[in-house]
């Protein structure tokens, strides 16, 4: 399936992503090249098959609700872009 | 110094022939000396490789130290390292120093191992070139106007221009595999779940897995003994004993089956890359193996589930790259939505954005079944072509690359034909198997890679296969040209 640049400018507003009236068209033509590609897919018949998510099937791994890590907010912390009194800054949400 | 194989090295520190701290300078003057024309790592840790490196001596001086105590190696950038810069090749991580090691390189790290640096790939591992990386592309050290491969460029560059003596890696679609092949060495992507993907920085998770390149499949034995494990942390590793890979290396391959898929050799398959392929087949019928012919029928569609199913999880793991916690944030952000807006349209290249764009499709509302579910369905019935013909065979045999290395910016107009370059290595990522590639020739003086497929688990048969076939070749001895 192809797509024009209506549909680039609301997946990228999915994604949060920025494109450029002048990169909208550049990236309708090599998406819709990559969905071109892909619909091969429609050919196939897969009636009865499950969708397989995990190449070994394996189911998900439970633990005991115990506390078994550290608060390590200062290290983590010290990477962040802004912080004040032990939280992450945002621009201003509520008025 | 830097011709050793990882096992000599692990020999020769052992009789004290030299110490750590002697390779390890001689690894660094020649990354110092020569890496400007490769570009083979992001960082390299020089600081850190010798105070390592004088900590493995006292302990081989001790006489209790493990088996890779002392030899260096470099990381893929993308394995989080404590306090040095972990960065996946892109501006988004530019400037993030990782607060925690990856399982992988805590393992290295108790075995005794030395960090050189970390090494270039493309970004965020979503390339078979190298050259969606931030930091400039990796040349190749065969022909330097040719790509290494990718996306582990840098490491594949790096053992090849013997800059390390092996590398860590990691292959989501043939990232280890096809940079293994076009830079003529020894490449093996376990199978799914056998190595922790914890503090590897996720780009498909289903799909991810670390590996190794390195100079000879012995070697390749050597560092997945370490490599290997079972990881609480990571969800989806195996809890299952780690065996000796190196225990097999030596067993006669006489009766072992090798299935050589017809689907591999068709049209886009360079005739002199086939031919090569076919002379190693001859080898291992010389080695005592039989050759079947077995189909894979579902092979044209492993590309086309592959670009549907790596998107979309991409997409949802890049979603954490938000400004906020870590990472690239744009300057003077007048709200939150633009926060986000511009910090990952300035942090990401465009191949990343590509891919982001494409798996928020496949996921959105109304085209979900049509994509993400069909890609599913169709990766079942791919894992099943290889259970069948498993059935009747222990390995499967062919062509790791279509062709050798070609040149920069052939493909970079044409995502699709960038995407078919890891035609043949796709559909093993899809099934979680084991494959690996090793060198079986050169075709205008380039490497050309021989892959084999393995079953679940049998990654101590491929790389027993592998080693058989570098005995009785000379391939992976070979050079690049100028690399004395």
């Amino acid at each position: 399936m192809a797509v024009d640049r209506s549909d680039i400018a609301k997946l990228a507003k999915l994604a949060r992503i920025q494109i450029t009236d002048e990169a909208a068209d550049e990236a309708a033509k090599s998406i819709s090249d990559v969905l071109a590609l892909v619909d091969q897919l429609q050919a196939v018949n897969t009636d009865g098959v499950l969708p397989m998510a995990h190449p070994l099937d394996a189911v998900q791994r439970l633990r005991a609700d115990v506390v078994t890590e550290t608060n390590q907010r200062k290290a983590f912390q010290a990477i962040a872009p802004a912080t004040q009194d032990g939280l992450y800054l945002v621009p201003q949400v509520i008025e | 110094m830097h011709q050793f194989t990882i096992a000599e090295l692990v020999t020769g520190l052992r009789n004290k022939d030299f110490s750590s701290t002697e390779v390890t300078q001689h690894y660094l003057d020649r990354i110092a000396r020569l890496d400007n024309t490769y570009n083979s790592y992001i960082t390299v840790t020089a600081d850190i490789a010798l105070q390592q490196a004088a900590a493995a001596d006292k302990r081989l001086a001790a006489g209790n130290a493990p088996a890779l105590c002392g030899v260096p190696i470099a990381h893929k950038d993308i394995f989080c390292t404590t306090g040095v810069r972990t960065s996946c090749a892109s501006k988004m991580l530019d400037k993030f120093i990782a607060p925690y090691n990856a399982t992988i390189v805590e393992n290295y790290l108790n075995s005794g191992t030395v960090m050189l640096g970390k090494t270039n790939m493309d970004e965020f591992a979503m390339g078979s070139s190298n050259e969606t990386s931030w930091y400039g592309p990796v040349k190749n050290p065969w022909a330097i106007d040719c790509v290494p491969g990718g996306s582990s460029g840098g490491s594949a560059a790096a053992v090849a221009a013997h800059l390390a003596p092996a590398a860590t890696a990691s292959d989501t679609g043939g990232s280890i595999r096809q940079p293994a092949a076009l830079c003529g060495l020894t490449g093996i992507k376990p199978t799914y779940g056998r190595v922790s993907r914890w503090g590897m920085i996720a780009f498909a998770s289903s799909l991810d897995q670390a590996g190794i390149l390195s100079r000879t499949a012995e070697d390749a034995a050597i560092l997945l003994n370490d490599m290997a494990s079972y990881d609480a942390k990571d969800s989806t590793c195996v809890e299952r004993d780690v065996p000796d890979y190196t225990a097999d290396l030596h067993k006669s391959l006489k009766g072992l089956r090798i299935g050589v898929p017809k689907e591999y050799f068709g049209e886009g398959l360079n005739p002199q890359t086939a031919k090569l392929v076919e002379d190693a087949i001859k080898v291992y019928e010389s080695l005592g193996a039989t050759i079947h012919s077995v189909s894979l029928p579902h092979t044209h569609l492993a590309v086309p589930a592959y670009y549907v199913i790596a998107p979309a999880e991409c997409s949802a793991n890049l979603s954490r790259f938000d400004g906020v916690r870590y990472g690239h944030r744009c300057e003077n952000p007048k709200d939150l939505n633009d926060l986000y807006m511009r910090s990952r349209s300035e942090g990401f290249g465009a191949e990343v954005k590509r891919r982001i764009l494409v798996g928020a499709y496949a996921l959105s509302a109304g085209y979900y079944d049509a994509y993400y579910s069909k890609a599913q369905k169709v990766r079942r019935l791919i894992k099943q072509d290889f259970i069948d013909a498993f059935a009747s065979v222990d390995v499967i045999l062919g062509p790791t690359s279509p062709s050798p290395a070609f040149q920069f910016g052939s493909k970079t107009k044409d995502p699709v034909a960038m995407y078919l370059e890891d035609i043949y290595t796709i559909a093993t990522n899809l099934a979680g198997l084991p494959g690996l590639s090793i060198p079986c020739g050169l075709v205008d003086s380039k490497p050309v890679g021989l892959q084999l497929i393995g079953n679940f688990f049998a990654e101590g048969q491929l790389l027993n296969a592998a080693h058989q076939f570098q005995q009785a070749t000379h391939f992976h001895q070979q050079s690049a040209p100028g690399i004395e």
